[in-house]
C-alpha cells in the first residue's frame, strides 16, 4: 500500500527509514528528544501542582487543629497510656513510634504540657482559645471574636489566637487586580487598536517594541518606583488619608499588565483579514470607522482573551503589591490598603512552623492561586485559538 | 543617642540577603560551624563570625538569615549546626526537634535589643506609655489628640507577620490582642523608619535604629512611670519597658568541640563588646561567660 501523505500529519517511521526518501536517524532522535523535552515541561507543572496540593491535603480533610488550648494529659500517665494512644496523641507514625525510646517520648509529653503554660492565663479562659480556627466556617466566614465588637474577617496569623480568614486576603487581591486592569485595558487595547490599525508604519516600528518592552522592567524596580514616587504623587493628586492603599498597587500593577494585554490584543486585531478594512474602505467609510466598527468587533474574542491573561498576570503578580501595601483591610475601599494572596505568600512563608497549620493554609491560598491562573490561561489561549480559526474561515 | 551612630539599618532584609549571598558564594565548600536563622541577627552573628575567624586562623564560619523559623527547619533537618533566634522557640519547634534527632535543642541567650517607637520629627510629642501603645496599636486610639499630641489621624505603621519584632511586639506591647486591621505592614525596620519619616502623622516601632526625619519616644511601663530613653544603661538595667533577648539555639549532640568554644566565645565579653557596635545591647555581667 502506497504511503499517503497529508498536510496535517507525516508519518516519520521508526528512525525516519520509511520516510520516503533517506533515513534520517538524526533528525528523528532530534525530534523525539524534543518532544520529551516539552512533555517534561507538562510534567512539572503538574508535579508542582501536586506538591502544593499535598501540602495543603490535611487542611482540606480537616486534620488539622489550630486550637491554642488543647488536651493536655500529664507525662505522669505515661504508663497509662497505650501505645496506639501514644501515637495518636503526639502525632507520630508507627515506624516514628518504635524507633523512640521511653525518655523521647516523654520529653515530648513534656512539650505539650508546656505548650499549654506558654499560654498567657488571660487567654486560657478565652472561648477562641478552644476554636480549631483552620475549620472551612472560620476560614471563609466572620466570627466575632473576643474583644470585637461586631462579627469580622480576620487575618492574624501569628499571635495566641490564630485568626485565619482568607477573605481579606480575597478582596486583598481582586481589589488591586481590578484597579490595575481598570486602568491598563483601555490604554492597552486603544494602543493596540492605533498601533495595528491607524499608526504609520514608521510609527508603529517605534510604538510596538517600546510598550512591549514594559514587560522588561522587573517588577521590584516597577515596586519601588510605585513605593517612592507614585505613592507620593498619587496622594497630592487625589488627596486620600492611607498613603499606600491599593489604588496605587493597582496603578503599579497596571504597569505590569499593560504589556500582556497589549500584545494578545494587538496580535488578534492584526489578525483580522485585510480584506476586512479594505472592504468597509471601499465602502466609503474612514480609517477610523473601520478600525472601530468592523476590526474591534471582529476581534472581540482576542481582546477579550487579553484583559483574561492581564488577570492572570495582574492577580499572580507579587513583588508590586507586597512593597506598596500589606494591611489586611477587610474593605472595598479602593483608598484603603490592601494585602494579596501572593503578598501573603511571599511574606510569610520563610516564619511559618513547617507543617503546622498557617503553613497549610498558605499553600491552600498557593493551590487556589494556581488552579484561578491556570483556568483564566486556558480561557484565553481558547478563545484565542478560536479566534484564529474563525478568521481564517475554517469555522 | 549614641549607639545609634554604630549601625544605622541592621534590619534591612535586602542587606542580609546580600551578605547572605555573598557569603554562600564564596564561602568554602564546606565551613566548619554553619550559622542560619534570623534576619534581625544576621549581620551581628556575622560580625561575631568575622572577628572569631580572624582571632582563630583555621575556623571557619558560614552566616546565612532566612528568618528565625527558617533557622529552627535547618536546625530541625540539621543542615545548620547554630540557629539564630530573635524570639524563643515554640513548643511545636522543640516537638519537631524531638521528633528529628531525640533531644531539646539547648538555648544561649547571646544579646539584648530594646525596640524603640518612632514617630516623625515633627511631632511634638516626646513620650509615651505602654498602655498608649496598646490603645493605638489595636486600633482604639485613632486620633494623636488622644495622647496629647496635635489633632490629627494615627496612621499605625507595623512589621510583616514572619517577623520575631512583630511577635514580640504583639505578646508584650498588645498583650496578644490583634494589631488594627489597617495598620501598614512594612518588611523590615529601615522600611518602617522610612515610612514614618515620610508620613507626619505615622507612627512605627523597631529595633534601636536611627534615620532623618523620624525620631524616637522615651516609654513610660505605665501612666505613672518615669518615662524612659532607650539607652544603653536603660535597657540593659532593664529600666526601658520594650526590650527582649536574642537566642542562639544549638542541638546538644553538636554543643562540643569547636561549636561550644564559639558560643562560649560569644557570650565572653570580648564578643558582648561587638553586640554593641552592631547597635544591640550586651548581655549584663550576670549572663556572661567567663
Amino acid at each position: 500500500m502506497p504511503q499517503r501523505h497529508t498536510t496535517g500529519k507525516r508519518s516519520h517511521g521508526w528512525m525516519g527509514i520509511q520516510r520516503g526518501h533517506r533515513a534520517r536517524p538524526l533528525e528523528w532522535l532530534a525530534e523525539k528528544f524534543i518532544f520529551a523535552v516539552s512533555l517534561s515541561t507538562i510534567l512539572v507543572v503538574l508535579l508542582i501542582f501536586l506538591f502544593v496540593a499535598r501540602e495543603a491535603a490535611p487542611l482540606l480533610f480537616g486534620r488539622m487543629n489550630s486550637a491554642a488550648v488543647q488536651e493536655v494529659i500529664p507525662v505522669g500517665e505515661f504508663d497509662k497510656l497505650s501505645p496506639a494512644q501514644l501515637q495518636q496523641y503526639l502525632g507520630l507514625t508507627p515506624s516514628e513510634l518504635a524507633a523512640m525510646d521511653r525518655a523521647t517520648l516523654q520529653s515530648l509529653m513534656e512539650v505539650k504540657v508546656e505548650a499549654l503554660n506558654e499560654i498567657p492565663a488571660a487567654f486560657r479562659g478565652d472561648p477562641d482559645a478552644h476554636l480549631n480556627t483552620t475549620q472551612w466556617r472560620y476560614l471563609l466566614g466572620p466570627h466575632q471574636w473576643t474583644d470585637y465588637a461586631k462579627p469580622e474577617f480576620i487575618w492574624q496569623p501569628v499571635g495566641q489566637i490564630k485568626k485565619y480568614n482568607i477573605i481579606p486576603l480575597l478582596v486583598g487581591s481582586l481589589k488591586t487586580t481590578l484597579v490595575g486592569l481598570l486602568f491598563a485595558v483601555p490604554l492597552a487595547v486603544g494602543a493596540a487598536i492605533y498601533v495595528s490599525q491607524l499608526a504609520r508604519p514608521r510609527v508603529r516600528e517605534v510604538v510596538k517594541p517600546t510598550i512591549e518592552m514594559l514587560s522588561g522592567i522587573p517588577s521590584v524596580v516597577v515596586g519601588f518606583f510605585a513605593l517612592l514616587v507614585m505613592a507620593t504623587v498619587l496622594q497630592s493628586l487625589f488627596g486620600y488619608q492611607t498613603r499606600l492603599n491599593a489604588f496605587v498597587a493597582g496603578i503599579a500593577l497596571g504597569f505590569a499588565v499593560i504589556p500582556v494585554v497589549f500584545s494578545i490584543a494587538e496580535d488578534a486585531l492584526t489578525s483580522v483579514p485585510q480584506a476586512y478594512t479594505q472592504a468597509a474602505l471601499a465602502l466609503g467609510s474612514s480609517r477610523w470607522q473601520a478600525a472601530w466598527q468592523i476590526v474591534l468587533p471582529a476581534a472581540l474574542p482576542g481582546v477579550f482573551a487579553a484583559t483574561v491573561l492581564g488577570f492572570g498576570r495582574a492577580i499572580g503578580e507579587t513583588m508590586i503589591v507586597l512593597m506598596v501595601c500589606s494591611a489586611s483591610v477587610m474593605s472595598w475601599n479602593i483608598f484603603d490598603s490592601a494585602r494579596s494572596i501572593t503578598t501573603t505568600i511571599a511574606a510569610e512563608m520563610a516564619e511559618a512552623v513547617s507543617g503546622g497549620p498557617h503553613y497549610r493554609i498558605l499553600f491552600l491560598l498557593g493551590a487556589m492561586l494556581f488552579a484561578v491562573t491556570f483556568v483564566l490561561n486556558l480561557i484565553g489561549d481558547v478563545v484565542m485559538h478560536r479566534l484564529k480559526l474563525r478568521l481564517e474561515g475554517k469555522r | 543617642m549614641k549607639y545609634h551612630s554604630s549601625q544605622p539599618m541592621k534590619t534591612l532584609p535586602v542587606k542580609s540577603l546580600v551578605v547572605a549571598a555573598i557569603l554562600a558564594l564564596t564561602g568554602s565548600a564546606r565551613a566548619d560551624i554553619t550559622v542560619k536563622g534570623s534576619d534581625t541577627l544576621v549581620i551581628l552573628a556575622q560580625k561575631w563570625a568575622e572577628v572569631y575567624m580572624g582571632k582563630h586562623a583555621g575556623a571557619k564560619i558560614q552566616v546565612t538569615g532566612g528568618g528565625t523559623g527558617t533557622g529552627f527547619a535547618a536546625l530541625q533537618n540539621q543542615t545548620t549546626d547554630l540557629c539564630d533566634a530573635s524570639r524563643k522557640i515554640k513548643a511545636k519547634e522543640i516537638e519537631a526537634c524531638i521528633k528529628a534527632f531525640g533531644k531539646r535543642p539547648t538555648e544561649y541567650k547571646v544579646a539584648i535589643d530594646g525596640l524603640s517607637v518612632f514617630v516623625s520629627a515633627d511631632n511634638p510629642l516626646k513620650e509615651i506609655s505602654v498602655p498608649q501603645l496598646e490603645s493605638i496599636f489595636t486600633g482604639k486610639i485613632r486620633n494623636w489628640k488622644e495622647v496629647g499630641g496635635p489633632d490629627a489621624p494615627i496612621t499605625v505603621y507595623s512589621r510583616e507577620n514572619s517577623s520575631g519584632t512583630y511577635e514580640f511586639f504583639k505578646e508584650h506591647v498588645l498583650q496578644g490582642k490583634d494589631f488594627a486591621a489597617s495598620a501598614q505592614t512594612m518588611p523590615g525596620t529601615a522600611a518602617v523608619l522610612q515610612a514614618v519619616a515620610k508620613d507626619k502623622h505615622g507612627i512605627g516601632y523597631g529595633g534601636a535604629a536611627y534615620g532623618a526625619g523620624a525620631k524616637h519616644l522615651a516609654v513610660k511601663a505605665d501612666e505613672s512611670s518615669p518615662a524612659i530613653e532607650p539607652t544603653e544603661e536603660n535597657v540593659v538595667g532593664q529600666k526601658y519597658p520594650i526590650w527582649r533577648y536574642l537566642f542562639i539555639y544549638v542541638n546538644p549532640a553538636l554543643d562540643k568541640g569547636e561549636v561550644a568554644t564559639y558560643l562560649k566565645w560569644i557570650r565572653s565579653d570580648e564578643g558582648q563588646r561587638i553586640v554593641k557596635d552592631v547597635g544591640y545591647f550586651p548581655l549584663p555581667t550576670l549572663l556572661r561567660e567567663k
